[in-house]
């Protein structure tokens, strides 16, 4: 699995895809490629991390990221330990700052984070020892899923990014797998455009290395693969759109539209979907879908990166 | 009893200064008179000498928050920082819309400093609570020793209300202070609203909802013919209509922040909560503005916003974090370093923190005139020294420049002639 012998893997934390070289990238790629071989064998399990201790620490609600970190990290035999918001002494008003020590005294090895402010992660990561791995803070990153997005699109584009054009559809400005799909995908030369009502852009885009288009019918001709973001039903109480079926008409990828983008472009959701309001359910259903190979994808790609920081501690990843 | 400061060098001069019974009693090149037997006299070494400061916004925290700060740790911060006079908001718990409270914090200052030390005048309430719907007993804040009126913490949402307060305090001779932010657009966010906010994925406050509230204001002004003063102005919007509302002969009046000169919103941009405040640090182009209009004057005074918290509150994710710098120990030595840089004289630093913030508030002054109250401190210019906890006098070390070291500092002062410290 290793093919630059001079590759290195030097960061105790995974908080932003900014923060990875392209080697970083292609290295958590390939290795994310042979852990997915374990996944489709009948025996789903390899010794790798015995004795590990990761804890999945979800401040905020999730079923499939949790989940996700949480079967990755089981296939490679590490013992998984979750933390939830409620229930847990975060509900109770125990600050960030306690859980950590708290979490830092039980000594594990990784742990993953999901938060609902912005640079939480980062906020532990900073005070603790132990690998970071961020899984979702706020707006701002979610690391783990624009590495798997870029998975399944490298797939999908037999290994070829450059030059490729990917468009981002829905609500960019909250949206953290939007953020870190635009820093990855645009480091390795996909052109990325980003379509969304102007209430939900985010602020300073006119510095973002992204096209930007109004009209879903415009942004999607002639792209290699189309990303629809979930519409989070707050947006609307907000104030920032004036109802679900209008965005739908304005904004539902249906197959007449996607029928404009190249031929066998991939569709790419990071879910939980809405039917019938981003993406159409004859799309996410359709030949072009890739949603499901993304849950695939994500298993595989957070074993890799569960690997590399457990791994780390004893001094290497050979 | 008398007093000789000798050597101490005022806007560029050395001079000897001499007091007698609390007040200057005069001013003059240094060397050329000499003190009388018995005259207590203090080689300043050629320190610069400053007439002591007035902070016209500080936050005091006492009543309800002395955790974060009370009155006599922030008269320690000012003394230190040179200050000789502090107005400080009403923002404590209970607030500050009553007597009551008002002689609570006038008799927590005379008990800091029994002696005699710096002064502390009360900024009241302008809304019962600071929530916006009554207004507060102005009058009897103003006799209880409230010099200007304020609902700072909190915006005005309410004009009708902005107006009573304004006329009502005119009655007074009490001017209002206004916290200008428009709530709506300001509601959830954390920092600036540009570059730094959409990339690092945080909720921002575009800084039209302040200049809106500045446009207001000054068309209240303009419209009753009576004064008003906007604080904490961070941006160059405010700044543009300010300006615009001078130049039409409104009565208006505006103070900035160290912060807002020295500072932009990529100080953010790894979520540190030590460089959240309210306003936020906006734009190296609102810096820029900042700083033009402090030297056309557009900008009146300087103040800090003193708004110390606990280490512990700061401790937390961006968003979780409560808005503020710690500011009296620090402000001179920030300051300063503009005219080091030679954008400022120290004769724009004595006008921006002393002479007319007195002037705008009606607050004695000195200005080394015989007869003028002996309040004044010596800097020393190049003292090198780092800013923590053990370094200040404030509670709070809450500020951007934790952790890093500053140039200048005060090194002694004096007040109705008697050294503080």
């Amino acid at each position: 699995m290793e093919n630059d012998k001079a590759y290195l893997w030097s960061h105790k934390d995974l908080l932003d895809v900014t923060q990875l070289s392209l080697p970083d990238v292609t290295h958590i790629l390939d290795l994310a490629a042979s852990f997915e071989l374990v996944n489709q064998r009948p025996v789903k399990k390899v010794p790798t991390l015995k004795g590990k201790s990761i804890v999945l620490f979800f401040a905020e609600n999730s079923t499939r990221t949790k989940t996700s970190f949480d079967v990755a990290g089981k296939r490679l035999s590490a013992d998984t330990f979750s933390l939830a918001k409620s229930g847990s002494s975060i509900s109770k008003g125990e600050s960030l700052q306690d859980t950590v020590w708290t979490l830092q005294a039980m000594n594990p090895d990784v742990i993953v984070i999901r938060h609902s402010s912005s640079g939480a992660a980062q906020f532990i990561a900073e005070r603790l020892q132990c690998g970071v791995v961020n899984g979702g803070d706020g707006w701002h990153a979610h690391p783990t899923q624009a590495l798997l997005d870029c998975f399944t699109l490298r797939r999908a584009w037999q290994g070829q990014f450059a030059g490729k054009t990917l468009l981002i559809a829905g609500d960019i400005a909250h949206s953290r797998v939007a953020r870190s799909n635009v820093h990855l995908l645009t480091k390795l030369g996909v052109n990325v455009r980003i379509c969304a009502p102007r209430t939900l852009l985010p602020a300073g885009r006119q510095t973002w290395p992204v096209e930007y288009f109004d009209t879903l019918r415009d942004a999607v001709k002639g792209v290699d693969a189309v990303m629809c973001l979930r519409l989070q039903l707050e947006r609307m109480l907000d104030g920032l759109l004036p109802d679900l079926a209008e965005y739908s008409r304005r904004f539902c990828l249906t197959p007449e539209l996607l029928s404009l983008a190249n031929s066998q472009a991939p569709v790419l959701h990071p879910g939980p979907i809405n039917r019938g309001m981003e993406i159409a359910a004859a799309v996410a259903d359709g030949a072009q879908s890739r949603i499901l190979d993304q849950v695939a994808a994500g298993v595989a790609t957070r074993m890799a990166v569960l690997y590399l920081l457990a791994q780390r501690k004893d001094g290497g990843n050979k | 009893m008398t007093l000789c400061i000798t050597n101490a060098r005022y806007l560029g001069a050395l001079v000897d200064v001499f007091v007698k019974g609390g007040l200057i009693e005069n001013m003059i090149q240094a060397g050329h008179h000499k003190a009388d037997a018995g005259t207590e006299v203090f080689d300043a070494q050629g320190q610069v000498l400053f007439p002591s400061f007035i902070d016209c916004h500080v936050h005091l925290r006492e009543p309800g928050y002395e955790y974060k700060e009370d009155v006599a740790s922030g008269l320690q911060a000012a003394v230190h920082g040179g200050f000789g006079a502090v107005m400080c908001m009403a923002n404590t718990k209970p607030v500050n819309d009553c007597a009551a409270v008002t002689e609570y914090i006038l008799q927590a200052a005379r008990k800091a400093f029994p002696q005699g030390g710096p002064h502390v005048y009360p900024v009241g309430a302008a809304t019962v609570g600071l929530l916006g719907q009554e207004m507060a007993p102005l009058a009897e804040l103003a006799q209880a020793g409230c010099v200007a009126i304020s609902n700072d913490g909190h915006s005005m949402e309410n004009s009708e209300l902005m107006r009573r307060v304004m006329e009502y305090a005119a009655d007074l001779k009490r001017i209002v202070i206004d916290h200008c932010e428009d709530a709506s657009l300001a509601r959830g966010t954390h920092m600036n609203e540009g570059i730094t906010s959409g990339m690092i994925g945080v909720k921002g406050q575009p800084d039209v909802g302040e200049a809106l509230h500045v446009a207001r204001d000054i068309l209240l002004a303009d419209y009753l013919d009576l004064p008003v003063h906007i604080a904490h102005v961070s941006c160059k919007r405010a700044v543009d209509l300010i300006r615009w509302g001078k130049a039409r002969g409104v009565k208006v009046t505006a103070e900035t922040c160290p912060h807002y000169l020295l500072l932009d919103d990529s100080a953010l941009e790894n979520y540190g909560t030590n460089a959240k405040v309210n306003p936020p640090l906006r734009t190296p182009a609102d810096v820029a503005a900042l700083r033009e209009a402090v030297k056309d004057g557009t900008i009146d005074i300087f103040v800090t916003d003193h708004a110390p918290h606990a280490a512990h509150e700061k401790e937390c994710p961006l968003d979780e974090a409560p808005n503020g710098f710690t500011g009296l120990d620090l402000a001179l030595s920030l300051t300063y370093t503009l005219v080091r840089e030679g954008f400022l004289q120290e004769a724009d630093l004595e006008r921006l923190w002393s002479r007319k913030p007195a002037e705008i508030f009606d607050l004695p002054v000195n200005m080394f005139a015989p007869g003028d109250p002996a309040n004044f401190f010596l800097f020393d210019p190049e003292a090198r020294w780092l800013v923590s906890p053990e370094t200040i006098y404030s509670k709070s070390c809450n500020t951007p420049y934790a952790g890093q070291e500053l140039r200048g500092r005060v090194s002694a002062h004096w007040l109705e002639g008697k050294r503080i410290f």
